[in-house]
C-alpha cells in the first residue's frame, strides 16, 4: 500500500514535468500545426547554459529567471530563422528540420560539455518529507515542481482567456488569414507562441535536471513522454496538456514501479498506441467547427 | 492621408490599373482597370470564375499579381503585407464570410478593433455595432459557430464596419441568404455608405440586388472588364444583363 | 533481318528485364572491384551495401508512400539480434537465418504499421521515435538472453575456397543489396508502387478508386522494416557483435538524414546516402583534427553535420542529391530539345482561350 502511494506521488511529480513540456508542444502545434521535436533538446541546451551560469557563481534564482528569458529568445529565434521558410510547403519538412535541430543541439552540447553526466544543484531538499513516522516519496523540490508548473498553466490560461494578446494569439492560431485581414500581425504572434513554448521547455529542463544526472540526451525520453501526454490531452489546450501529463506520468510510474525499470518507454508506447486506436483526438478535443 | 476634404471628393479613393493575376498557367485577371469613389457603392459583377474573388484578394494582399497597380487614397497597396493593408483602413469581408468560429461574437468584434482602438473607445465601437444589429447583442457571449447564416453575415459586416474603414470590400455577402435578408443587408450597406467618406466595392453574383444599391458597376467576364458604367445604365441594358448577368 | 527482329534486338523496355540487366552488370563490375580492393575497403564497400538496403526500404516508405519513420534503427536492431540469437543457439543454415531475421523484422513492421495507419506526419514521427527509444531497453532488461552490455556474437559463414572472409562478407552484402534494389525497383514500377503513390497523394481519392488504404500503408511499412531487418543482420555480421549500443536513437536519425540527402523517393539516390553514412565519421574526424578541435569534438562533429544536413536539406534542397542531379540532367537535355520544340510552339500560337 505504501508502495502504491509512493509510486503514485512519483507519477504525479513526473507528470507535472511532462505537462510543462507538453504545454510547449501544444502551444506550438496550435499556432503552427507543427510538432517541435527539438523542444526537449532546446530545454537541455538552456539547462546547460544555466549550469554554466551556476558554475560561474550566479545566484540560483537569478539564473532561473534568466534561463526562462533565454528560453523565450531561443524559441523565438528558432521560429524566425528555421521554421518561417517552411510555411506552406509539405507538412513533413518542419518535422525533419526539428529532428535535425534536435541532433545539432545534442551534438553541440556534447562537444562543449562532454558526454559525462553532470549533477545539477537543487534549490530545495530532495529527500522525502516526513509525515508522522513515515517518509513519503514527495520532497520539497517535488512541491516546487508542482507549484511551478501550476503557475505556468494558470499564467498561460490567463493570458489566453483574459488578455488581448491572448485573443490575438488564439485568432492567429484558429484563423490566420482572417486575423491578418483584421490587422493582426500574425507572423509576430506565431514567433511569440514559439517564444512562450521556449519558456515552458526551459522550465521543464530546469525541473528535471536536479532529479537525475543530466547530459546531452537527458531530455530525449522526456520529450517522447511529453508527446504522448500532449496527444492524450488533445493538443488543444493547456488543461489538456496538464491532464495528459498526469496520465502519462502515472502510467509510466506504475509500469516502472510494478514491472521493473527500463520498461517505461515501452509502457508509454503502449499507452500512445491504445490512445490512438481508441480516441485519436485525445480526451479534450472539440469537433472542428464549420467556418462558413 | 493629407488630402483635404474637398480633394477627397475629386480623387477616386480606389484606382485599379492594368491588374493581371495568374495561378500557374491560368490567367485569373487580365489587365483589369477601374476606379471606385467614396460615398457610393461600386458593384463588381459577373459569372462564377470571372475573377471577382481574385480581384478582391489581390487588393487586400492575399494574392500576388503578375503586373499592374492598386492605389488607395494615393498609396500603392501592392507589395504590402495583408495586415498592413488592413491597418490603412481597408476592411475585407471575404468569400465564405470568414467568421472565426472558435471565438465568441464579442471576441470577433473586439479582435477587429485591437490595432486601432484603446479600451474605452473599443466598447463604444462594439456597442455601436450592436445598435446596427440588435440580434447580435443577444449572442454576444456565444461562440460564432452557433450562429445561423444570416447572423454570421451580420457579424462579419459589423466586424468590418467597426473600425470605420475607408475602403470596404465585400465578397458575395448575399450567398446562402434568404431574399428578405439579402434585401435588408443591401439596404444597410446603402445607408451606411451614403453621405460617408467610405468607398465600398461590392462583389456579387446576385447582380439584381447589387445593382439596386450601387451607383457604378463593373462587369467581369473570364478575367477581363467587359463593361464599366453607371449601374442604372447596366441594369437597363437587357442584352448585357442576359449575356453576362443571368437576368 | 526483318524489322520485327531488329526491334527485338533493341534494349528491352520492360522494367523487370531492364532492372535485371542493370543488376547483373553491376554485380559483375563489383565482383572485379572487390577482388582488387584491400580487406578494409571491402569491409567499407559491404557497409555501404548494407546501409543501401536500409535506406532503399526507408525511401520507399517515405518517398513513395509518404510515411515518415524515426524508428528504423529499431528494426535494424531486431534483425541483428535475431541473427545473433539464431547463431548462438542453433545450427541453422546461414541463408535461413537471414530469412528468419527478415521475417521477424517484417512482423514487427506489421505490428507497428497497423496503428501507424491512423497517424499522419508529425504524429507518426512521434510514435516511431518512441519505438526507437522503447525497444533497446528491452534487450538491456533481459540481459541474460540478449547478452546485456556485451551483447551477442555473430559468425560469418566460412568463405569458400581461398576467398578471404572480408571479401566474402562484402560479397554477401553486395548481393543482398542488388537483390533488394531489384525487388524494390520492380515493386515501385508495379501496381503496388502505384497504390503506394496514390495513397501518399490523396488517401480519400485512393480509397474511392478502390485501393485499400490501410493495407497499402501496412505493406509499405512491412517492406521497409524487412529491408531494415536485413541491413541490421548484415551490420551484426560486419561488426561481429550485437549489443544495444550499436542501435541508439541517433542511428534512426542518421538514416533519415542520409535518405534526405540522397533524395527521398529514389533508389539510386540512396547510394549517396549510404556513402555519407559510412564515410562521414571518418571525414568529420579528419576535419576536426585539421582544425584541432579536440577529441571530444570528434564524436560530436559527425552528429552535428547530420543534423545540419537535415536542416539545410529541408530548407534549401528537399529533393536531395539525386533530385539535384535529375534537375541538372533535365536542364542539359532541355537545352538540346528546346530548339525543335520552339518551332512547334510558335506555329501553334494564336488567340488563347481560358
Amino acid at each position: 500500500m505504501e508502495l502504491f502511494f509512493n509510486i503514485t506521488l512519483n507519477g504525479i511529480t513526473e507528470g507535472m514535468i511532462f505537462a510543462s513540456l507538453a504545454l510547449a508542444l501544444v502551444l506550438i502545434f496550435r499556432a503552427t500545426r507543427i510538432i517541435n521535436f527539438a523542444q526537449g533538446a532546446m530545454g537541455m541546451m538552456t539547462t546547460f547554459i544555466a549550469f554554466s551560469f551556476l558554475n560561474a557563481g550566479l545566484n540560483y534564482w537569478w539564473a532561473f529567471v534568466f534561463i526562462l528569458l533565454i528560453g523565450f529568445v531561443f524559441g523565438s529565434l528558432v521560429e524566425r530563422v528555421l521554421i518561417r521558410p517552411l510555411y506552406g510547403k509539405s507538412e513533413l519538412n518542419p518535422v525533419i528540420v526539428s529532428i535535425g535541430l534536435l541532433v545539432v543541439l545534442e551534438g553541440v552540447a556534447g562537444a562543449i560539455y562532454g558526454n559525462a553526466s553532470h549533477g545539477f544543484p537543487s534549490a530545495f531538499s530532495q529527500s522525502g518529507i516526513t509525515i508522522g513516522h513515515t517518509k513519503v516519496a514527495f520532497s520539497h523540490f517535488d512541491l516546487f515542481i508542482v507549484i511551478a508548473v501550476i503557475i505556468l498553466m494558470v499564467g498561460t490560461l490567463g493570458l489566453f482567456r483574459f488578455s488581448t494578446l491572448g485573443l490575438r494569439m488564439r485568432a492567429s492560431a484558429f484563423a490566420g488569414e482572417i486575423a491578418r485581414l483584421l490587422g493582426v500581425r500574425v507572423g509576430l504572434l506565431l514567433t511569440l507562441g514559439w517564444g512562450l513554448a521556449g519558456i515552458a521547455g526551459a522550465l521543464a529542463g530546469l525541473l528535471v535536471a536536479p532529479t537525475s544526472s543530466f547530459g546531452p540526451y537527458f531530455m530525449d525520453l522526456n520529450l517522447v513522454y511529453a508527446f504522448t501526454a500532449a496527444v492524450i490531452g488533445g493538443l488543444e489546450s493547456p488543461v489538456g496538456a496538464l491532464v495528459g501529463g498526469l496520465v502519462t506520468g502515472l502510467c509510466i510510474s506504475y509500469v516502472g514501479g510494478y514491472l521493473g525499470s527500463g520498461l517505461e518507454p515501452l509502457g508509454a508506447l503502449v499507452l500512445l498506441i491504445v490512445t490512438l486506436m481508441v480516441r485519436p483526438e485525445g480526451i479534450f478535443a472539440r469537433p472542428a467547427a464549420r467556418r462558413v | 492621408m493629407s488630402t483635404s476634404k474637398t480633394l477627397q471628393w475629386v480623387l477616386p479613393m480606389l484606382e485599379v490599373k492594368d491588374l493581371s493575376v495568374s495561378y500557374g498557367a491560368v490567367n485569373a485577371l487580365r489587365s483589369v482597370s477601374f476606379t471606385a469613389q467614396p460615398g457610393v457603392i461600386t458593384a463588381i459583377l459577373g459569372a462564377n470564375g470571372a475573377g471577382k474573388t481574385t480581384l478582391l484578394r489581390t487588393i487586400t494582399g492575399l494574392a500576388k499579381p503578375k503586373s499592374g497597380s492598386v492605389r488607395f487614397a494615393g498609396q500603392e497597396l501592392l507589395g504590402r503585407a495583408v495586415e498592413n493593408i488592413a491597418r490603412l483602413g481597408v476592411a475585407h469581408v471575404p468569400e465564405g464570410r470568414g467568421i472565426i468560429a472558435e471565438l465568441t461574437v464579442e471576441e470577433n468584434l473586439k479582435l477587429a478593433t485591437l490595432w486601432c482602438l484603446g479600451r474605452g473607445e473599443r466598447q463604444k465601437a462594439i456597442d455601436h455595432v450592436y445598435e446596427l444589429f440588435p440580434r447580435l447583442s443577444e449572442f454576444r457571449r456565444r461562440h460564432a459557430s452557433t450562429l445561423s447564416g444570416g447572423e454570421r453575415q451580420m457579424l462579419v459586416v459589423g466586424r468590418a464596419l467597426i473600425t470605420r474603414p475607408k475602403l470596404l470590400l465585400l465578397d458575395e455577402p448575399s450567398l446562402g441568404l434568404a431574399p428578405l435578408v439579402t434585401a435588408q443587408l443591401m439596404t444597410l450597406l446603402r445607408d451606411q455608405t451614403a453621405g460617408s467618406d467610405m468607398t465600398v466595392v461590392l462583389v456579387e453574383q446576385n447582380a439584381r440586388s447589387a445593382l439596386s444599391v450601387s451607383q457604378n458597376a463593373v462587369v467581369l467576364n473570364l478575367g477581363e472588364v467587359v463593361v464599366s458604367d453607371e449601374a442604372s445604365v447596366v441594369a437597363a441594358d437587357s442584352g448585357l444583363r442576359h449575356h453576362y448577368l443571368g437576368f | 533481318m526483318s524489322d520485327a527482329a531488329v526491334r527485338r534486338l533493341k534494349f528491352p523496355t520492360q522494367p523487370l528485364l531492364r532492372h535485371l540487366i542493370f543488376a547483373v552488370a553491376a554485380g559483375v563490375i563489383l565482383y572485379f572491384v572487390t577482388n582488387r580492393l584491400s580487406s578494409y575497403n571491402d569491409f567499407l564497400l559491404g557497409e555501404i551495401a548494407l546501409y543501401l538496403i536500409a535506406l532503399a526500404g526507408l525511401s520507399l516508405l517515405t518517398g513513395l508512400n509518404g510515411q515518415i519513420s524515426l524508428g528504423h534503427g529499431a528494426f535494424m536492431a531486431v534483425g541483428a539480434y535475431t541473427v545473433a540469437l539464431l547463431m548462438t543457439h542453433t545450427q541453422l543454415n546461414f541463408i535461413l537465418e537471414l530469412v528468419i531475421a527478415v521475417a521477424v523484422a517484417a512482423f514487427l513492421g506489421a505490428v507497428i504499421g497497423i496503428p501507424a495507419t491512423r497517424l499522419k506526419g508529425p504524429f507518426l514521427a512521434g510514435m516511431t521515435l518512441l519505438v526507437a527509444l522503447a525497444l533497446p531497453p528491452i534487450a538491456d532488461k533481459w540481459s541474460s538472453t540478449f547478452g546485456g552490455d556485451q551483447g551477442l556474437t555473430t559468425l560469418v559463414p566460412t568463405a569458400p575456397g581461398t576467398l578471404n572472409p572480408e571479401e566474402w562478407l562484402a560479397w554477401i552484402q553486395i548481393l543482398g543489396a542488388l537483390l533488394t534494389l531489384l525487388l524494390l525497383a520492380n515493386l515501385m514500377k508495379s501496381r503496388f508502387g502505384r497504390s503506394f503513390r496514390a495513397v501518399r497523394d490523396d488517401e480519400i481519392a485512393a480509397s474511392l478508386a478502390g485501393i485499400h488504404v490501410a493495407r497499402t500503408k501496412v505493406t509499405a511499412f512491412v517492406v521497409s522494416a524487412a529491408c531494415a531487418g536485413l541491413a541490421g543482420a548484415f551490420l551484426g555480421l560486419s561488426t561481429g557483435v550485437v549489443n544495444t549500443g550499436e542501435f541508439p536513437l541517433t542511428l534512426s536519425i542518421q538514416l533519415l538524414a542520409a535518405m534526405v540527402l540522397g533524395g527521398t523517393g529514389t533508389l539510386i539516390g540512396m547510394l549517396w546516402g549510404a556513402i555519407l553514412l559510412v564515410y562521414l565519421p571518418q571525414w568529420s574526424t579528419s576535419l576536426s583534427n585539421h582544425f584541432n578541435l579536440g577529441s571530444g569534438a570528434n564524436a560530436y562533429l559527425a552528429t552535428i553535420i547530420f543534423g545540419a544536413v537535415l536542416i539545410v536539406g529541408m530548407i534549401a534542397a528537399p529533393s536531395g542529391i539525386q533530385g539535384g542531379l535529375r534537375w541538372v540532367w533535365a536542364r542539359a537535355t532541355h537545352a538540346f530539345t528546346s530548339r525543335s520544340v520552339q518551332g512547334l510552339a510558335t506555329s501553334q500560337a494564336g488567340p488563347r482561350s481560358t
